[in-house]
């Protein structure tokens, strides 16, 4: 079976500070994998050198294109890559507003991937702008209202609304929940496992949070100093840990 | 006379933006960058036409200035005068006997011919600049062809008013390409920009030209559900009857008493010569 | 259908000075289909450890453990996903509780990941439910907030929810009055019935004499120089 995404020797570095290298694996359709790592990690590096958003010095980025067949995203022009990150590929940003138009309404919002692929039906695009919003427990009535209003889950569902409704095949998170309260990270979590299991999404989750990646990552990836230390299924190496590093992390995490 | 060059601008400057209109003629609708100088009007008082119609004009054309139709106002005066003084080429308010024809924020009644130019002052060239801030965006957006952003714009509209309620400076799609600003002229004028003339866009503060040859295709976007419509008053000119023209509100005393008449003086004038007579007509 | 070959296992506390602690060393068996093997010996013998191994919970130091013919311990970590969703259960000692999620959902998902339909899904899951007592009132809510018990028996419907190949058990009858203890024995002969591959460890003896055919003790594996 052909891999999703595949990430072959990955390498960035600034200078002589080593942002993240030698990384290599294979995603699979339906697999979540989860990059966890503290601060200094290298795991937003590694992200962002997946998603298109930085060039690696070194390595490829293969990703199994609906059209084309496997490609080397690090390689293809910018515009295909743009076209690929509207459409086949999504990013959550942890802050909100960076993954939302801040002065345009929710449907717009919501709306915008879709009209940026065709669509020209105003009613067609507000009705799934709709069915989205409440898809993520958004109030349908707040269709019209700005993310300006919205409370913090609110305007991170709402990005997770707008990224999903070109029903993408791979999903890039980047702390999904960091800065929200603890019962509106479980609900966000929540939404997150139910979207992709009924999507089957694949997706690469950054997170230094231990309970989100048992949450929703089928295997895990443990960085350090811009190394991978361990990687295997998320049970597994949360259960067994073999490497130091993650032995340190997971017996640090406290008990509530 | 006067120590000017010819229409002002010294002749490099004239080469430097006649490139620039030649490479517009070439991409219709992509705004390409100029070196906008210094002119004896501030920004906002269309140095960006005035730049375009110095480097046009040869000395054996004819020029008409219109401000919002009309031939009378202010800066259609001045600047026609300054013409007159930098270039000493006629000058008419006649449309049919004009060869180069600067206007704000209006096109002329009186369908344009082929030996013609139309150059309009445009004051924000960048059709996506009020949802896209960043200058560094939209030269990708439309490098790229990434036009979703202008169809939020409309939706958007449509969700708060219920109509597309942009009644001017509507966003057109050129030959499929490109997305351009045909300046603050009322939708009701669009549909005209698809005609045998020339039409050059200047915008001086901004530093940007861009050009439509004489019979491109261009189209004003919409929905399927929500189609462009080139709407003006429902009312008929005042002074000389026209039904077709776009239509100018004139508030007559402090009672709420008001007249519509025809926003381009010259059609009107014309009208009214001809023999018709509005409703309004003293 | 179950071949545990060489298994050895140890665990290398690195934050606590390096410290080894070797649980097991070459262990073997084997489960037919249809039938249940108790795992015995004393605490710290192995007996959670090598179970989750068989799961790819616990990785093995060496030796191969084939389910329904794939090595675990060599698996790629899709083929193990894969096997977990349609070969092997676990029914561990805790619920793993995920707030928000109704109860029938969790007893109904080994169901959906399969393929089924949400309606069959989820009257299979009422059904188990029902049989384990748990009171259709609570169907609707999250485990959260239940007894242990009453969380022990809904871990129990999800394991069972899904007709797996093979099964593994870890105390299944802890915490359960006399009534459900009786109805988790059934569901295990009912099981072994169909074909299933079992293991399982009880502390519960007349309960593991009542269903499993045979027992292994994990003391034999032991290593000699353990203290």
């Amino acid at each position: 079976m052909t891999p999703l995404l595949s990430a072959a020797g990955i390498r960035k570095t600034y200078g002589a500070h080593i942002g993240c290298t030698d990384v290599s694996f294979d995603l699979f359709p339906g697999e979540v994998m989860g990059i966890v790592g503290e601060s200094g990690s290298g795991k937003t590096t590694l992200l962002n050198c997946l998603a298109g958003h930085l060039a690696p010095d070194v390595g490829e980025v293969i990703f199994d294109t609906r059209a084309d067949g496997p490609r080397d995203t690090v390689r293809m022009s910018e515009p295909e890559r743009r076209m690929l990150a509207r459409t086949d590929w999504a990013f959550v940003h942890q802050h909100a507003p960076d993954g939302l138009r801040m002065n345009v309404s929710a449907g717009g919002n919501v709306g915008e991937r879709l009209m940026a692929v065709g669509a020209r039906n105003y009613s067609d695009i507000r009705q799934q702008a709709s069915d989205w919003l409440g898809r993520v427990e958004i109030a349908e009535d707040r269709i019209d209202d700005r993310p300006t209003t919205f409370s913090g889950g609110m305007q991170q569902r709402l990005q997770i609304a707008r990224n999903l409704v070109t029903a993408p095949r791979l999903v890039f998170m980047d702390e999904p929940t960091g800065g929200l309260d603890v019962s509106v990270q479980a609900r966000l979590l929540d939404l997150l496992r139910g979207l992709v299991r009924d999507m089957g999404l694949s997706a690469v989750i950054v997170t230094h949070d231990l309970a989100v990646v048992r949450l929703l990552a089928d295997r895990l990836m443990v960085m350090k100093d811009g190394h991978v230390t361990e990687t295997g299924l998320t049970d597994q190496v949360l259960d067994d840990p073999q490497a130091p590093y993650t032995q340190l992390l997971v017996s640090s995490v406290l008990q509530v | 006379m006067t120590d000017y060059n010819f229409a002002y601008l010294d002749e490099q400057t004239k080469r430097m933006i006649r490139r620039a209109i030649l490479k517009g003629l070439a991409i219709p609708g992509y705004q390409v960058p100029f070196a906008s100088r210094e002119m004896p009007m501030p920004y906002g008082w269309g140095t960006g036409g005035v730049q375009v119609s110095a480097a046009a004009l040869t000395p054996d054309d004819t020029l008409k200035v219109i401000d919002q139709g009309a031939d009378d106002t202010t800066n259609a005066v001045s600047i026609r005068a300054f013409f007159q003084r930098t270039a000493d080429i006629a000058t008419t308010t006649r449309t049919a006997d004009a060869t180069v024809i600067q206007t704000r924020h209006r096109i002329p009644e009186e369908p344009l011919r082929d030996d013609q130019i139309l150059v309009y002052q445009v004051p924000i060239p960048e059709p996506l600049r009020f949802l896209e801030p960043r200058e560094t965006e939209t030269r990708k957006m439309h490098s790229l062809e990434e036009y979703g952003l202008m169809h939020v714009k409309l939706y958007e509209d449509i969700a708060r008013h219920g109509h597309i309620a942009t009644a001017y400076a509507y966003p057109v799609r050129i030959e499929g390409r490109y997305v351009m600003d045909p300046s603050p002229i009322p939708k009701f004028d669009n549909p005209k920009m698809e005609m045998a003339a020339i039409q050059l866009f200047g915008a001086g503060r901004e530093q940007r030209i861009y050009a439509l040859p004489p019979y491109t295709k261009v189209v004003s976007l919409d929905f399927e559900d929500h189609p462009f419509d080139a709407s003006k008053a429902p009312h008929r000119c005042g002074l000389c009857g026209s039904e077709h023209s776009y239509l100018d509100e004139v508030i007559t005393d402090d009672a709420g008493g008001r007249m519509f008449v025809c926003s381009d003086t010259d059609y009107c004038e014309a009208r009214r010569a001809a023999g018709y007579v509005g409703r309004d007509a003293a | 259908m179950i071949e545990i070959e060489n298994v050895s296992k140890s665990f290398t506390l690195h934050n606590q000075g390096g410290a080894m602690i070797e649980v097991m060393r070459n262990a073997t068996l084997t489960v037919e289909p249809g039938e249940c093997v108790a795992l015995v010996g004393p605490s710290g013998a192995g007996k959670s450890t090598l179970m989750r191994m068989i799961y790819g919970n616990y990785l093995a130091a060496s030796g191969a453990i084939r389910v329904g013919g794939l090595d675990v311990v060599q698996a790629a970590p899709r083929e193990v996903l894969a096997l977990r969703r349609d070969t092997l259960g676990y029914v561990s000692q805790f619920l793993r509780v995920v707030p928000r999620v109704p109860t029938l959902d969790v007893v109904a998902e080994p169901l959906l990941a399969v393929g089924r339909d949400a309606e069959t899904a989820r009257n299979r899951a009422k059904e188990l439910l029902g049989r384990l007592n748990i009171p259709d009132a609570l169907w609707g809510l999250s485990p959260t907030t239940f007894s242990g018990g009453e969380q022990q028996r809904v871990n129990i419907a999800r394991g069972f929810a899904y007709d797996y190949p093979a099964l593994l058990l870890d105390e299944p009858t802890a915490s359960l009055d006399h009534t459900n203890r009786a109805v988790v024995l059934s569901l295990v002969k009912e099981a072994k019935a169909r074909g299933a591959a079992l293991v399982g460890i009880f502390h519960d003896t007349p309960a593991r004499a009542e269903v499993c055919d045979r027992e292994v003790d994990l003391s034999a594996f032991v290593s000699r120089d353990a203290a």
